[in-house]
């Protein structure tokens, strides 16, 4: 295969990307158990200018990306977010806002609206002030997500709300749902967690039981029979109850560039929990991290895989799953991700799924995602923070 | 479901048609999420406005592509379709 440039490459067949997560900050309001932010996030504490975001999206732009995705921690805690919104509008983004609602106002609403942000997503932690707040970490948070959900659909925007769901809420999904229909959402997703990052430290508070995942995904279809097509639900299971992979970011590398607040280049937003040397986009364009970097580069196609995905007849369809479980559950990250049932870490998996028990009315122990705790889990890995 | 000529669509609120240089298509954008549309729903879809009813696309295309024969079923067709993918809504 020959390039532009005349030179034989290995990048021909690869994509560009289409989606682009711009991760604005670590900073968030809310303290949640399953925050897919790496644990150590405590250790990276720079953020890019307004500059450099713009710089970003006008290269993942015209490389083809289409949805951009302000996500973080909290996006809304950074005071240039209208500006952002309204230079990758004017670049031809659909630009979706991923937030807590906290920091919100109608009049910030509003503002977003005039600068041209297509869509927003809140996410909720339960239908109730009470578990919510708890789940959150935060005594304030259920009126004021009421509120901005409120203010969010009266501006107009096409609202999509957003639940985690694990053992603590996961009996709730009628009342999750019924909630989400009074907020007239337009697309609500009840996302299981899945075991990377906090929710990996968290795991035996957060697994549920396979009853309880089976009564959840029943009550889900009632409701939607029940309430026919207004609002449009997805159900996301966890990895773990299942027995092969899901195709993770549709193949790494293929079409999602997740973006850190320090300007790490990653395939995905929990990826930089491996040992890779990611790209830096202050010093790299996002061209050569996207095509030439090793890490970019490190799971595209078979030639990394080990048996026994190597021979499989189904590897083209899942890719062999997720790098990230295959290293937390197998340490290598380049086995199988022990989901699948042919792997032969997978009793690992069934073995936790098993023993997950009904829910515990403590949540105490559980392990809250802020910056203590994250220096915590620094200090436990041997890295001092910077 | 009957549409009628005489009806008025338009892009429905949760998307956004746009064209994209590095598809080489027409694409409607929605929450997190993208349809890639084909050369003919490309075609129809970027005349409608909120302003143009559904037979002055008709006859819009008709000018457009004079030895295409059954624009008219096709495009009825094609909305009837686009409604009940909420593509569309009508006044």
């Amino acid at each position: 295969m020959q390039s532009r440039s005349g030179g034989l490459v290995l990048t021909e067949a690869i994509t560009p990307p289409m989606w682009l997560l711009a991760e604005l900050t670590y900073k968030c309001p809310l303290q949640c158990a399953y925050c897919a932010n790496p644990v150590d996030f405590a250790r990276h504490k720079d953020e890019l200018s307004t500059d450099q975001w713009i710089s970003i999206f006008q290269q993942a732009r015209e490389l083809g990306a289409a949805q951009l995705g302000f996500s973080g921690g909290e996006p809304l805690l950074r005071d240039d977010l209208e500006i952002l919104v309204e230079e990758a509008r004017k670049l031809g983004f659909y630009t979706n806002l991923i937030t807590s609602g906290i920091g919100m106002d109608e009049a910030r609403v509003e503002r977003l609206k005039a600068v041209g942000l297509d869509h927003i997503q809140i996410s909720f932690q339960a239908s109730s002030e009470e578990l919510n707040n708890r789940l959150a970490g935060s005594n304030k948070a259920f009126a004021q997500k009421i509120a901005m959900a409120k203010a969010v659909k009266a501006a107009g925007y096409p609202m999509v709300l957003n639940y985690v769901i694990h053992r603590h809420n996961i009996d709730y999904i009628e009342q999750i749902l019924e909630l989400s229909l009074e907020l007239q959402a337009d697309y609500v997703e009840l996302a299981n967690a899945q075991y990377h990052g906090w929710a990996y430290q968290n795991r035996s508070h957060l697994l549920p039981s396979r009853e309880q995942l089976l009564r959840a995904e029943e009550t889900t279809n009632r409701f939607r029979e029940k309430t026919g097509d207004k609002m449009k639900t997805f159900f996301i299971i966890p990895d773990y109850f299942e027995d092969r992979p899901k195709a993770c970011m549709n193949g790494w590398g293929s079409i999602f560039l997740t973006v850190s607040p320090d300007g790490k280049a990653l395939p995905c937003h929990n990826a930089r929990l491996l040992p890779l040397e990611f790209p830096d986009l202050t010093t790299t364009s996002v061209e050569s991290a996207w095509f030439g970097s090793d890490a970019f580069n490190a799971f595209r196609g078979d030639e990394w895989m080990k048996e026994p995905c190597r021979s499989c007849d189904e590897k083209q369809k899942d890719f062999g799953g997720c790098r990230c479980q295959a290293l937390l559950i197998t340490g290598d990250a380049r086995q199988t991700d022990p989901v699948c049932s042919k792997s032969p870490h997978h009793p690992k998996i069934t073995a936790l799924v098993s023993n997950s028990v009904e829910p515990d009315v403590d949540l105490e122990p559980m392990l809250f995602r802020n910056m203590k705790n994250s220096l915590k889990l620094v200090k436990v890995a041997g890295q001092e923070p910077q | 479901m009957e549409i009628s000529a005489n009806q008025i669509p338009m892009i429905d609120g949760g998307f956004r048609l746009q064209w994209e240089k590095a598809q080489d298509a027409w694409v409607l954008l929605y929450p997190e999420g993208m349809v890639k549309l084909n050369a003919s729903a490309g075609e129809v879809l970027q005349l409608v406005d909120g302003k143009s009813s559904v037979g002055q696309i008709i006859e819009s295309l008709q000018n457009k592509f004079p030895q295409a024969d059954s624009i008219e079923g096709d495009v009825l067709e094609f909305f009837i379709d686009a409604k009940s993918k909420r593509w569309v809504s009508f006044d």
